[in-house]
Parts: structure tokens; sequence; C-alpha cells
């Protein structure tokens, strides 16, 4: 019985899977790059909690009794505003985000949903700017900042990442609600529903598409770092990725300080890419290339 | 039957409209317009058609820069292309196959890729420092200390080193892409070629490599299109000046320094709108090969 159970997956592997040599040496190249990816990362949080002497002295060791300190952390809560930077981050990627898909989905659900003479033009227009880079334009942006007296404020990034984030989101948008079910629009439409009612009615329906364009949006506002330099270097605006190279800068050799700076400043994209992974890669594989 | 103006059209739209024609579309066409003006002794600008862009390409103090600027950027285009495409190819291949534990794989050889490109650079920078010793150290585990040098710091080097600090953080994005891609074509396709006997490499480069050559496409020129408007990862580890002696100097850190200035030269926003002008035909000139090239392979598929 037992024996008969362990020789049909067998066979099947025969037919489906690599054979032992080939799946072997799959594993141990995936396990290499694997290592190759995480070390510095793993070496950078291990050593930030380590005494200045033991990290030079002993690099690879895990922390113990004798070489634990939170000296670094200490350092960097002392000499820089790190929390304001952390909460100036969310707030911009939260207020972007959601500007995002608000405005997004509206204009998606426009081009998808309604048959009007410049349907097309305006999907072309909007689309445009998936292949030109924004930052091209940030001498004009600079300069528009500077008349709507924006500079140094949280809304210039917003409005910035919006407008960046935009062309992709209303893309993959409009090819999912053109795949939304007919029925459902036209029944409410029979029972009297404005179209503002009709669009709130199809949110629901395009969950994972939003779910797709929120993890394609999120990291490249998070981790921008040319446009908060460029637009929002005050102190009282910096973001985390722009605090962090400032204090880097200014702490080159104080090795647990920066150590700590690093990896306080990857632990929110962690932590949010441990939540939103499914999400992350779904949106990568599917929404992108769509 | 009688139609009303669609307001809700035009209520749907205008938010996402405007947003974008003011904080993208409009800077753009302002960046394009200041390129073809200049300083006059008014306050006000002056149209000098394509001067910015003469005196681009020919005054010494620019066009040394520039074409040095192309050159790097150019040659850390092509390391991308001959190292991070294919190996996130190989690793995309190699995790579509009924591997153990391809979603863990996955999600760690992408972490690097969502993580600031600060933090990276300068980890690496440390690393890579001999006062840390950490590289030296690992070299010497394996009996190579003797090919160890400080390889960000020379100028025979430290171009590609960046270059492959970029391709170790951004490979998840060709992985991605292409595991998608893969996952798309139908089994069958290649079940009956396998009960032939065909190899997993020649069912590789016969039936799955054609089947998603779009792909291909699209990971070229989404590579082509972020290597040609890096900024943040030369900018980090090596400064605005590129060093060592802007050896490591790419078009996005020579338009932020035409535009800002450094050390004696002061900033010019004519000149570095002539910059981005020339970094946004670079670019739509990429975008365009790949648009015909497309347009080939679908007039050869069907």
């Amino acid at each position: 019985m037992s024996h008969r159970r362990a020789v049909a997956p067998a066979e099947r592997r025969s037919l489906g899977r690599p054979t032992w040599l080939p799946l072997l040496a799959s594993h141990t190249f995936l396990i290499l790059y694997c290592a190759l990816a995480l070390f510095p990362i793993v070496l950078m949080i291990i050593n930030s909690f380590k005494d200045q002497l033991s990290i030079f002295s002993a690099p690879f060791a895990l922390p113990n009794a004798e070489t634990f300190t939170l000296d670094g952390y200490k350092t960097l809560f002392e000499g820089s505003n790190f929390g304001g930077y952390v909460i100036n981050s969310l707030t911009v990627t939260v207020a972007s985000l959601a500007l995002i898909l608000i405005t997004g989905s509206m204009a998606a659900f426009a081009i998808a949903e309604y048959r009007f003479r410049l349907s097309p033009l305006v999907a072309l227009y909007l689309s445009l700017g998936i292949m030109v880079p924004i930052r091209l334009g940030t001498i004009g942006i600079l300069s528009l900042a500077v008349n709507l007296h924006l500079v140094n404020t949280l809304w210039a990034l917003i409005f910035v990442y919006t407008a960046q984030g935009l062309p992709l989101a209303v893309f993959v948008l409009t090819a999912f609600m053109r795949q939304l079910p007919k029925d459902l629009k036209e029944a409410a439409r029979l029972d009297g529903a404005s179209e503002y009612r009709i669009y709130a009615l199809t949110l629901p329906l395009i969950r994972p598409a939003v779910g797709a364009v929120m993890a394609i949006s999120l990291i490249p506002v998070w981790n921008d770092l040319w446009f908060p330099l460029i637009l929002a270097p005050g102190e009282g605006t910096k973001t985390i990725v722009l605090g962090a190279s400032v204090f880097l800068g200014q702490y080159v050799n104080d090795y647990s300080a920066v150590l700590a700076a690093l990896t306080l400043a990857i632990l929110p994209a962690v932590v949010l890419y441990v939540l939103f992974s499914r999400q992350l890669i779904s949106g990568l594989t599917e929404g992108a290339i769509k | 039957m009688k139609r009303r103006f669609p307001t809700h059209i035009v209520v749907f739209l205008l938010p996402a409209v405007a947003i974008y024609t003011l904080f993208m579309i409009y800077p753009l066409l302002t960046s394009l317009w200041m390129s073809l003006n200049n300083k006059s002794a008014a306050d006000s600008p002056v149209f000098v058609g394509l001067a910015n862009y003469v005196r681009l390409f020919t005054a010494p103090e620019f066009a040394g820069p520039l074409w040095n600027a192309v050159k790097n950027n150019v040659i850390f285009f092509l390391v991308h292309m001959v190292l991070q495409n294919p190996i996130g190819l190989l690793l995309a291949a190699l995790l579509t196959r009924k591997l153990a534990g391809t979603a863990v794989y996955r999600a760690i050889i992408f972490t690097p890729t969502i993580l600031s490109v600060v933090i990276i650079g300068f980890l690496w920078k440390l690393i890579l420092n001999p006062s840390w010793g950490i590289a030296p150290g690992l070299l010497r585990a394996i009996h190579l200390e003797g090919l160890y040098q400080p390889w960000l710091g020379l100028e025979s080097t430290s171009l590609v080193t960046l270059a492959l600090i970029s391709v170790w953080q951004n490979i998840g994005i060709p992985m991605m892409l292409f595991t998608a891609a893969l996952l798309r074509v139908p089994t069958e396709l290649f079940e009956a070629a396998r009960m032939d006997g065909a190899g997993a490499w020649t069912i590789f480069w016969r039936i799955q490599f054609p089947l998603i050559l779009p792909t291909v496409g699209i990971v070229a020129v989404l590579t082509f299109v972020g290597n040609f408007n890096t900024f943040d990862l030369v900018y980090a580890t090596q400064g605005a000046l590129a060093g060592p002696n802007f050896a490591s100097d790419i078009l996005g850190t020579f338009f932020y320094r035409t535009f800002f200035g450094y050390q004696l030269q002061p900033g010019d926003p004519f000149m570095g709108s002539a910059v981005a002008g020339v970094m946004l035909l670079i670019i739509l000139v990429g975008v365009l090969i790949f648009g015909l090239w497309q347009r080939r392979l679908q007039d050869v598929q069907y």
C-alpha cells in the first residue's frame, strides 16, 4: 500500500518534472542566487545591532551579549528627525496612491464604459506617460511648483507622483473594466441609477486590479530620491530616502549609526512588501504587460 | 434620439486629465520650450531656436561631458542587457518548472528590487569599501584575495561596478515579467515535444523562447528607458560629480549638474532643458525602434 503510493508521484515526476540531476543543479543555483540577493541585507541588519569594534573585527558574527548595542539607533534618533521623515514618506505615498486610484479609476471607467468620439484620443493622450519619464520635465515642474508656491510642501510631491502613476494605472484599470459583465450595469440603469452610482457599483468589482495598481505604483513613489531632492529638500518635508541620504553623508564614519539608518530606512518597505507581496507579484505578472 | 451633453463623462475624466496635464505634459512642454530659449539682457528669456543644442554638441565645456555621459550610459545599458535580462530569464525559466519552493525563491530574489536605490547604493559602497573589509574578507575565504581592488573608486571599474549593483537590485523585474510570459505558454505546446524525447534545452529554445519574444522586447525597452533615466544610484554612491573624474557620469547626473550647477559652475536652466531634450529624443528613438520591431514581429506571426 505505502509502496504503491510512493511509486505514483515518482512516475509523474519522470514525465512532468526534471530528473534528479538537473533538479539538484537548479536548486543549487537558486539557493546560491538567493544567498547573493540576501547577504548584503542580512549583513547590514546584524551589524546594526553591534558595537563599532565588532562591526570591524567580526562582521559576519551575530550580535551576542558582549557586542550587542543599540547605540547606532540612539545616534540616529538624536542626530536626525527620522520619525518625521517616515511620517512624510507615509503621507506622500498614501495620498499619491489614493489620488492615483480615485482619479485613475474614474478616467478608466469613462474610457471603458462610454463610446464617445474623443475616447481613443484621451486614452492615447493618457498613455503617453507610460514611456516618457516624468523626470525629463523636472525644470518645468520646478518652475510650476515655484509659481504655485508648492516648493517645500508635500503637495508638490503628491501631485507629481500622481501624474507619474496615472498613465499606467488608467491603462491597467481600463483593460480590467472592459472585461466586467454588462448585465449588472444595465440592470442598475433600468432601475434609474445615475452614472455616478454605477461607477460606485463597479468599484468593488475591480479590487484585484486595484491591488495590482497599488503595488506597481507604490515602490517608485516610496523609494524616489530625485523629486524630494529638488522639490522638497526642506527639513520639515524630507522623505525617508532623502533624510537617510543626508544622514549617511554626515555620519559616514559612525558605522553603527549608518547601518542603523540603512536598516530603519528599509524597514517600512520590507513590511509593505510582506503585506502586499501577493498583489505585487500578481500585479507585475498580470497587470504590467497586458 | 436626442442626446444630452455628457456632463458625467467630463466629470469622470477631468481630475485625471487635469493633474496629468498640469504636472506632467505641461512641464515637459515648458522644458522643451525653455531649451529653445536663453537669457537675454532684459529679464525675459529670448527665443534662440536650436542654439542651445548646437552649443551642447559643439562647445567644449558641454560636448565633452555630454558624449562621456552618453558613452557611459550605453555601457551601463549594455551591462544590463548582457547580464540582467538573460539571468532574469534563466531564473524565470527555472522558477516556472515544477520545482519545490518557487514562491519562496521568487520572493527572496525580488527583495532587493523593492528597496530604495539610495540604501542599496550606500550598502554596497560599505561592502566594497576596503576599510570595512567585507569584500576582501569574502575573497580571502575562497583564496582569491589578490583580485580585490577598490572597484568603486577606480576610474576603470567604477561604472561597471555601479551597473552590476543595479543589475543585482533590478533583476527581479525581468524575472517577474518573464515568469508571467512563460506561465502563459500553454503546456500542451511542449508536452508533445517532451513525449517525443526533446530535452528541456531544446524545448526552451525551440518552443518557449519564440513564444515569449514580445516580452523579451518589452523587457528590453523598459531596461532602455529606465537606464537612460537613471540618477539615484550614481548620485547616492558617487555624488553629483559622478566620480572618480566623471568616470561614472551618466545622462541623469549630467542633467542634474547642468541644471543646478556644481562647484564653481553656475546652474543653467536653459542648457539643462536642452540636456533633457536630448534625453527625451534618445528615449523616444528607443521606444520607436521597439514599436517598429514589435509590428514586424506581429506581421511575421500572422
